[in-house]
Formats: structure tokens, sequence, C-alpha cells
């Protein structure tokens, strides 16, 4: 990623190409500052990246939205059984 | 099984205390809570539907047997996951399907396409050739089911570990701290298969939102 010495400090820039790489981590503050900051500073004067951001947390919220198989009612039976022979008592 | 509706299961140490002293709906409510992910997980490791619902089957055996055992080192939830990760591991090995997880081999790299971008020479290079467009509100039920399915297809095309990590961290919830403990991984290997992941399942919706948008 590209960096750039500015009066004494070293500014950390992300290209749009370079940014997408990141969004998992940045969404997982697993970024370190200077790349917190520049993914920040990007988001805050590019709107495509802003807009591709959105998406991919969309696509988040959308992959949580799976129906899935349950258990097969013959094996939940088997395991409550199972559960409950080992606490006859209860 | 109604006080946990919702999928909101108590603390930790309610439910080790609970599973201990034969609480029925407690066992209940887990097997209903956590069974659907660990179906699918267990069938990224193993050949076929059975196999993931004995693998699953025989973890909750092992979790009645060693329930007195569990020491809270980890979250009750992980430690279910470890014991069935384990399982399913040996019988896929059994099966001749092995995931290996030490080298990253083809999950690395970028994820998205570096040819949507400008190169080294353009004015901003690095920058969107061709901004994303728009994404419709998938307001109607028939997109929503639409959309569903198309994640469905898109995560079952996934390579088998990229598909466990977005399982596991988008479809069941789990933290990513979780998610390493359970497969034993570095996070930064689990933000890789994640990302990678993701990227793939984004595509795929843009690529069919695009479609639906044209077609209008």
């Amino acid at each position: 990623m590209g960096t750039e010495g500015k009066a004494g400090s070293v500014v950390k820039r992300f290209t749009c190409g370079e940014l997408v790489e990141v969004v998992t981590a940045y969404l997982d503050d697993a970024l370190d500052e200077p790349d917190r900051a520049a993914v920040e500073s990007h988001l805050a004067r590019c709107a495509d990246c802003g807009l591709y951001l959105d998406q991919f947390r969309a696509t988040v919220r959308a992959v949580a939205d799976q129906p899935g198989e349950q258990l097969s009612q013959p094996v939940r039976d088997r395991l409550m059984a199972a559960f409950k022979a080992r606490h006859p008592s209860s | 099984m109604a006080s946990f509706a919702g999928g909101a299961l108590p603390p930790d140490h309610v439910i080790v205390s609970a599973l201990r002293a034969g609480d029925e709906a407690m066992f209940a409510a887990l097997l209903d809570t956590w069974s659907r992910g660990m179906l699918r997980v267990a069938r990224s490791y193993v050949s076929t539907d059975d196999s993931a619902e004995e693998v699953v089957q025989d973890t909750w055996l092992a979790v009645i047997g060693a329930i007195d055992d569990f020491e809270g080192r980890s979250s009750v939830r992980t430690w279910v996951y470890r014991i069935l990760v384990n399982a399913a591991k040996k019988r896929g090995l059994r099966e001749s399907r092995t995931l290996p997880w030490s080298a990253l081999e083809f999950d690395g790299g970028p994820g998205v396409d570096p040819s949507r971008f400008h190169g080294v020479d353009a004015g901003l290079p690095g920058s969107w050739k061709v901004a994303p467009a728009a994404w419709p509100t998938p307001e109607n039920q028939a997109l929503a089911a639409e959309v569903r399915g198309l994640i469905a297809e898109a995560l079952a095309e996934l390579p088998p570990r990229q598909r466990i990590v977005i399982t596991l961290r988008d479809v069941e919830g789990c933290t990513s701290e979780e998610v390493c403990d359970i497969l034993d991984i570095s996070p930064a290997n689990q933000r890789v298969l994640l990302h990678r992941a993701r990227t793939v399942v984004r595509d795929r919706l843009e690529g069919y939102f695009r479609s639906v948008m044209a077609a209008e």
C-alpha cells in the first residue's frame, strides 16, 4: 500500500483495489491504527468504496439468513433418550 | 422449551448446571439451536448427509457423556464444536476426504478480480474502472427467497475450508476467537478464509442483481 511523506509524518493510503482486500479485517476491528485510519479517510472521500462496504455488510447479513436442515426425528428422539438414560432419576 | 424461543440461550454456567442436573428442556434447546449449524459444518468434512448426521449424533452422545468433565476453558459452544470437528475429521479420513488446514493453497490471493481496478499507468492507479452498481432492496418475498437460494449455491461451491469458516462466522454467529479455537487456525488464516468466502458470495449477489436490474 502506498505511503507518502508529509511534513515529517508518514500517511498511509489505500487504493480502492487495496481497500477491498482489508474489508473483513476492518469490520472485525483487526487492523492496526494506521491502516484503520487509512481505510476511514479513503471511505470519507470514495463513494464507490462506501457502496462496496455497504454491499459487503449486506452480504454478511444475507448469509446469516440461511435456512438449514434439522436433525431427523429418529436421531433427535435417540439423543433425547440417551440424555434421559444418563439421568434416570429426573 | 418455550423459554428459549428465539434462539437466545442462557449463559454457559446455567447451561452446564442444567445439563448436569438432567434438564431435558435445556438439552432439547441446545439440540434445536446448534444441530443445524453442526450438520452444515460436518457436511463439509464428510461425503454424505447421512454421514454428517451420524457425526452430529456421535458428537451429542460424547457431550452427554462428558458434560461432567467440562472445565469451562472455552465456551460450551466452542467445546461442542471442537468435539464435532474432531469427529468429522476422523470420519472424513475414513472416507478419504481430508482437508489440509496447514497450507493456504488456493485460498490466498486477491478476492476481488484485479482487472476491476485501474493499472499503474492510469491517473488514479488502483481505483475502480467501473464503480459497483447499487443493489435493489430485496423488498419482496420472491426476491428474498431467490437471494437465499443463490447464497446457498454459492456456499456449496466454496472450497471446504472457506465454507466452514463463513458458516461458523456468518451463519452461526461465532466470533473470530471461537472459530480459531474450534478449527485450531490462526486469526490471520481465519480472516483470509472468511474474506475470500464473503467476497465470492458478494460477487455472486452482484452478478444476480445486475441481471435482475437489466431485465427490468
